[in-house]
């Protein structure tokens, strides 16, 4: 799947993590730019979580963009989760 | 329903979007944890909060604590969706705000009995809270407490309710007391839990001591809790004192003393100890966790 709109999570709080994404050309692939104030010790396995979550949704064509303030991998999950379905346009039940 | 007994003396809030808040929960020691997707949540933000209450649910340690999930009301846009989310993970109970009739409670059961057999789950773990915050709750609240089983306890909450009645919300609590005490008589009559509204102000330590003695007297199992350094003085309001729990230890072990002997009504100390004494003994080492050797 495409991002249909540009779309955002998460906030730059502590234990946080802001998701942004943009809708790229067809045919670009990922792009993915992971940073974190925990990249030294936790960065592979951040980046795995979004390979997979990026997998799970069959997101192509997308840029992504995570800052990490230390969030744990449910937070992380569940920035991700919402940030791809804002960009699908799948808000249900919530005001955009 | 498996009528579990709970001490319910602090109910800490802790607003659903919030991961940092939500992973400390458990640490602060209070005897349930409300994670709240309703006022907590800003409207543009719901989504977001229920994805996080799901994840964080399933993998974070609460220790000890009671873990409910205040959803939003049916009427938004918002309160379905809830369900959807959170009624499969079966958290301790489901907490409903703005319940003003037994009818509602009635659909609300409905929808969530519904998601439970899709997702093949009993009817009979997970409980309800109903809060009671407009004025029409507070006229239908022994229908709504005392109808459902799966309806363990009833709160006040406070704010919403001033706001109904249009008028101002005192550190007193005038325009509230009858509400309270109607509430707390419903939630007796149906032998549930019944637990007060928040003290908005947490620099107010002594004010918090006041307001929670004050409802420990009228009847109130609990009290909401809306920053974890209000915990401690309402756990030393609720909890019995060892002064209370050895006379409570007293008056059950002589009540099964005399009872073995076939006398019913007795005296300790020059004072007439029957059944409705030993009882509220029996209830205070229950809160107390002691038991009778």
């Amino acid at each position: 799947m495409k991002p249909k709109i540009a779309a955002q999570s998460g906030t730059f709080e502590s234990s946080d993590v802001i998701v942004l994404i943009e809708p790229l050309p067809d045919n670009s692939g990922r792009k993915i730019e992971v940073s974190s104030t925990v990249m030294q010790q936790f960065g592979s396995s951040f980046n795995q979580i979004v390979v997979d979550m990026l997998d799970q949704f069959e997101m192509t064509d997308i840029h992504l963009i995570a800052k990490d303030k230390g969030a744990l991998e449910p937070t992380i999950k569940a920035r991700l989760e919402t940030a791809i379905k804002r960009s699908l346009d799948l808000q249900e039940g919530t005001l955009k | 329903m498996n009528k579990i007994f709970r001490n319910r003396r602090t109910m800490l809030y802790i607003p659903g979007n919030n991961p940092a808040m939500i992973q400390q929960g458990g640490v602060y020691g209070a005897d349930s944890i409300l994670l709240d997707l309703e006022d907590a949540v800003a409207l543009n933000q719901k989504d977001a909060a229920r994805i996080l209450v799901r994840n964080m649910i399933k993998v974070t340690d609460f220790y000890d604590a009671e873990v409910c999930v205040r959803v939003n009301h049916l009427s938004t846009p918002f309160g379905l969706a809830d369900l959807e989310e959170i009624v499969p993970l079966q958290p301790s109970a489901i907490r409903y705000p703005k319940t003003e009739s037994p009818e509602e409670v009635a659909d609300l059961l409905t929808i969530i009995e519904k998601i439970e057999d899709r997702h093949g789950l009993p009817h009979n773990k997970m409980t309800l809270h109903a809060m009671i915050e407009t004025a029409m709750g507070v006229q239908n609240v022994f229908n709504i407490a005392s109808k459902f089983a799966r309806v363990d306890a009833i709160t006040i909450g406070g704010q919403d309710l001033t706001a109904d009645m249009n008028i101002i919300y005192t550190s007193d609590g005038a325009g509230i007391d009858f509400a309270r005490k109607r509430i707390v008589m419903a939630a007796k009559a149906s032998h549930i839990d019944v637990i007060d509204t928040v003290f908005p102000d947490v620099n107010d330590e002594e004010g918090l001591r006041r307001e929670t003695e004050y409802a420990r007297k009228i009847g109130f199992t609990g009290k909401a809790v809306i920053n974890p350094r209000q915990i401690d003085v309402i756990h030393e309001v609720f909890t019995p004192t060892e002064e209370e729990i050895r006379k409570a230890y007293r008056i059950v072990k002589e009540f099964r003393i005399n009872s073995a002997a076939g006398i019913g009504v007795f005296a300790i100390d020059g004072k007439m100890i029957d059944a409705p004494i030993v009882a509220r003994a029996e209830y205070l080492l229950r809160l107390a966790n002691v038991t009778v050797v």
